[in-house]
C-alpha cells in the first residue's frame, strides 16, 4: 500500500528544469503616468493663477463631480454592480454636511469626513438586500432608491432637520465659505483649493485600493464571480464593501457640493442628477479611474456645449432666412431648451459610437498605437 | 515530498449520495486520495464525475456521505473557504479574470493565503506592503515555473486557449494548496498542448508537492499520468486501482464499450 507508484509514471528527463521566476512588477517613479498625472495636477492648482470667479468655481464644480463620478466607478467600473441611484449617497453627503453645519455649528471641513462615514453606512446597509440583485434588478433597486431620496427629504417629521422643501441655507451669519487660518483669500479660490486637496487625497486612496489585494478581489468578482469565490474571495463581503466605500466616496462629494453652493434642497438631488454621473461615468471609462476628471468635465461641460451647438443652429437659421420657421419670443426660449437637450442626446450617441469605452478607452488605444509605431 | 509514509488519505470521500429531485447522480461512493499521487476520475458522459467535483469545492452539499479533509470535515464550510484549507482548483472550461493581467489573476490566486482589510489597503499601511511583497514574490516564481514571464502584463482574455489553461494552473498554486482538483485540463487542448498539460501535471506534484484529483476524458493522458484511477459510472464506482488493473476491468470495459466486447 505505501509503495505509490510514483516512480513507475515519472519520466527520469524531468526532473526539476531550471527555471527561473518572472520579474518583478515595474514600478518607475517616472513612468509616462506618472508624469501626465504631475502635468495634470500643475495644471490643476494654477487655475486660480490665470483666471478667477466664475471660471474657478466652475473647476471647483468639475472636481466636485469628479469625486461622485470616481465614487460610482468604484462601485460599477471596478466590482460590477450597477447603481442608478448614486444621487440618493450624494443627497445624504450633503444634507450631513448642512445638517452638522447649520444646526451642529460643527466646522464644514470637519463634515467633510463624517458626511464620508455616514454614506459609507447607508451604503453599506443598502448593499445587504442588494447582494441578491444582478445586473437589471439591482439597477431597479437603486432607481428606487434614487427616486425614493427627494421625497423622504421634504417629510414633514424631519422638517426641522431637512429644512423640508425650502432645503437649508449655509453660512447664512458670515454669507459666504469662512476662509479659515486667516489667511487673506478669496473665498472662491480658498474653496476650490478646499476641493482640490480632498479630491486628491481621495483619488490617491482610492487608486492604492483598486491596487491593492482588496481592489484585486473586487475586479475578480466583477470578471468571473464563481471563480473568485474558489479563489477563497467572499462574495458578499467584498461587494458590500464596494457599494460602502462608493457612497462613502460620493458622499464626501456630496458634502462638498454643499460647501461650494452654500445650499441644499431636495430637488438637486433627483434621479436625474444619478444619471448625469453615470454618463460623467462612462464617459470618463467605466473601470478606469483616471477618466473621472473627463467625467467631471463632460458633467459640467455637456449640457452647455449643447447650448452652444443649439445657438449656433440659431444662427444659421437667421444667416439664410429660416429664422422664421422656428417659433419666435418666449416660445423660442422653449424651443431652444428642448433643442439643447436633442443635441445633448445626439453628442452623447456620437461619443459612445466614436469611444464605446470612453475616454479611457480612447486614450489607451492611441497610447498603444503610439507605441507599436515607435517600437 | 515523494516519500509517503503510509497511506495518508488527503481527502476522504465517505459514502457520498447526491440526488436531485429523483435523479440519484451519486450513489454511495467512496474513495480516498492518497498524499502525493495522481489520482484519475473517469467515467463515460452523465457518471457524476462534475458532480462529485462539484461537492468538493463546495458548490453542491451531498445528501448523504461525508467529505473530509485531512481528517476534517469539509461539509460545514461555504465555497470560499475550500481555498484557505488547501484545496485549489480549476475549472473545465477556463474561468480567468479576462480583463485583469496574468500577475493579476495569479495574484488572486493567493487571496486566500494572505491578509488584508479595506482600510489599510488603501492607506498602504507597512504591513499590507508586506504581505503584497509575499504575493508579488509568489507570483514571480510561479509566473517563472510556468513559463509565463513574458505574458505577466497582458490581459488574460486575449491569450491563446491553451495559455489561458496554464493562468488558471498558476493560479490555482498560488494559494500553495495541498491538493489540486482539475476538472477536464485536457477538454480543447491539441495534441502537442496534451502532451505539455502531463508534463506540467507530473511537475506540479513532483516539484511542487501537491496531491492532483485529475477529472478526466481524455484517456491517454489519464492512463499516463495517473497513479491510481477510480472508475464511475452512472453514479457509482464500479473500478478503482492502477491504470493497468482498472483497463483490464470487465466492468469499465462494459462501461466504455458496452456488454458486448
Amino acid at each position: 500500500m505505501t509503495d505509490i507508484a510514483h516512480t513507475d509514471h515519472r519520466n527520469p528527463g524531468l526532473t526539476a528544469p531550471a527555471y527561473r521566476p518572472a520579474d518583478a512588477p515595474r514600478r518607475r517613479l517616472l513612468s509616462g503616468g506618472n508624469i501626465v498625472t504631475l502635468l495634470v495636477l500643475a495644471l490643476l492648482i494654477s487655475i486660480p493663477i490665470y483666471s478667477k470667479g466664475f471660471f474657478v468655481f466652475q473647476m471647483t464644480q468639475m472636481l466636485v463631480y469628479a469625486i461622485a463620478v470616481l465614487g460610482l466607478n468604484l462601485l460599477t467600473g471596478i466590482n460590477g454592480q450597477f447603481s442608478l441611484g448614486h444621487s440618493a449617497f450624494y443627497a445624504i453627503g450633503a444634507y450631513t454636511c448642512a445638517i452638522l453645519v447649520e444646526l451642529g455649528g460643527v466646522n464644514y471641513m470637519l463634515t467633510i469626513p463624517i458626511a464620508g462615514i455616514v454614506a459609507f453606512g447607508f451604503g453599506f446597509l443598502f448593499a445587504f438586500p442588494a447582494l441578491r440583485l444582478e445586473g437589471l434588478y439591482l439597477a431597479l433597486a437603486t432607481f428606487a432608491l434614487a427616486v425614493a431620496t427627494p421625497q423622504l427629504l421634504k417629510l414633514h417629521a424631519i422638517e426641522q432637520w431637512t429644512g423640508g422643501v425650502q432645503g437649508i441655507v449655509m453660512f447664512q451669519d458670515t454669507f459666504d465659505v469662512p476662509v479659515p487660518f486667516g489667511l487673506d483669500m478669496d473665498p472662491g479660490v480658498w474653496t476650490f483649493y478646499l476641493t482640490l486637496f480632498v479630491f486628491a487625497v481621495v483619488y490617491v486612496l482610492a487608486m492604492a485600493l483598486v491596487k491593492s489585494r482588496t481592489g484585486r478581489a473586487m475586479m475578480a468578482i466583477r470578471d468571473n464571480p464563481i471563480a473568485a469565490r474558489s479563489m477563497g474571495i467572499s462574495l458578499p463581503y467584498y461587494k458590500a464593501t464596494a457599494f460602502g466605500v462608493s457612497a462613502l466616496v460620493t458622499g464626501i462629494a456630496g458634502a462638498l457640493n454643499a460647501i461650494v453652493i452654500k445650499f441644499v434642497a431636495p430637488d438637486s438631488f433627483t434621479f436625474f442628477f444619478a444619471i448625469l454621473i453615470l454618463v460623467g461615468m462612462v464617459i470618463g471609462g467605466v473601470g478606469w479611474l483616471q477618466g473621472c476628471l473627463i467625467g467631471g468635465l463632460a458633467m459640467l461641460y455637456l449640457p452647455n456645449i449643447a447650448e452652444i451647438f443649439d445657438n449656433v443652429v440659431l444662427w444659421f437659421a437667421g444667416l439664410f432666412g429660416f429664422a422664421d420657421l422656428l417659433p419666435s419670443g418666449n416660445a423660442l426660449q422653449q424651443q431652444f431648451i428642448r433643442l439643447s437637450g436633442v443635441i445633448y442626446g445626439v453628442i452623447l450617441v456620437l461619443f459612445i459610437y466614436v469611444a464605446p469605452s470612453g475616454a479611457g478607452g480612447l486614450i489607451r488605444a492611441i497610447v498603444s498605437r503610439v507605441k507599436r509605431l515607435t517600437s | 515530498m515523494l516519500i509517503t509514509d503510509g497511506p495518508t488519505p488527503v481527502i476522504s470521500i465517505q459514502d457520498i449520495t447526491v440526488q436531485f429531485g429523483g435523479i440519484v447522480a451519486l450513489d454511495a461512493v467512496e474513495f480516498d486520495i492518497r498524499e502525493g499521487e495522481i489520482l484519475g476520475l473517469i467515467g463515460p458522459n452523465g457518471a457524476g464525475k462534475t458532480t462529485l467535483f462539484n461537492c468538493l469545492s463546495r458548490l453542491y452539499t451531498p445528501t448523504d456521505g461525508d467529505i473530509a479533509f485531512l481528517g476534517n470535515s469539509i461539509l460545514g464550510l461555504p465555497a470560499n473557504k475550500i481555498a484557505g484549507l488547501g484545496i485549489g482548483r480549476t475549472f473545465q472550461n477556463v474561468a480567468c479574470f479576462a480583463n485583469l493581467s496574468v500577475r493579476d489573476n495569479v495574484r488572486i490566486g493567493a487571496h486566500s493565503d494572505s491578509r488584508s482589510d479595506p482600510l489599510s489597503d488603501a492607506l498602504r499601511l507597512p504591513w499590507v506592503r508586506r504581505e503584497e511583497q509575499k504575493i508579488d514574490a509568489v507570483t514571480a516564481d510561479l509566473l517563472g515555473w510556468l513559463d509565463l514571464g513574458d505574458v505577466a502584463e497582458l490581459p488574460v482574455g486575449g491569450l491563446p486557449f491553451g495559455t489561458q489553461k496554464r493562468v488558471e494552473l498558476a493560479r490555482a498554486l498560488a494559494s500553495d494548496p495541498k491538493l489540486l482538483l482539475l476538472d477536464e485540463p485536457a477538454c480543447g487542448l491539441n495534441h502537442d498542448e496534451v502532451q505539455e498539460l502531463e508534463t506540467i501535471i507530473r511537475r506540479i506534484r513532483d516539484e511542487r508537492g501537491v496531491t492532483v484529483l485529475l477529472v478526466e476524458h481524455h484517456m491517454s493522458l489519464v492512463m499516463s499520468v495517473s497513479d491510481r484511477v477510480v472508475v464511475l459510472n452512472f453514479g457509482r464506482k464500479i473500478a478503482e486501482g492502477t491504470p493497468e488493473e482498472v483497463q483490464k476491468n470487465p466492468d469499465v470495459v462494459a462501461a466504455y464499450l458496452g456488454d458486448g466486447h
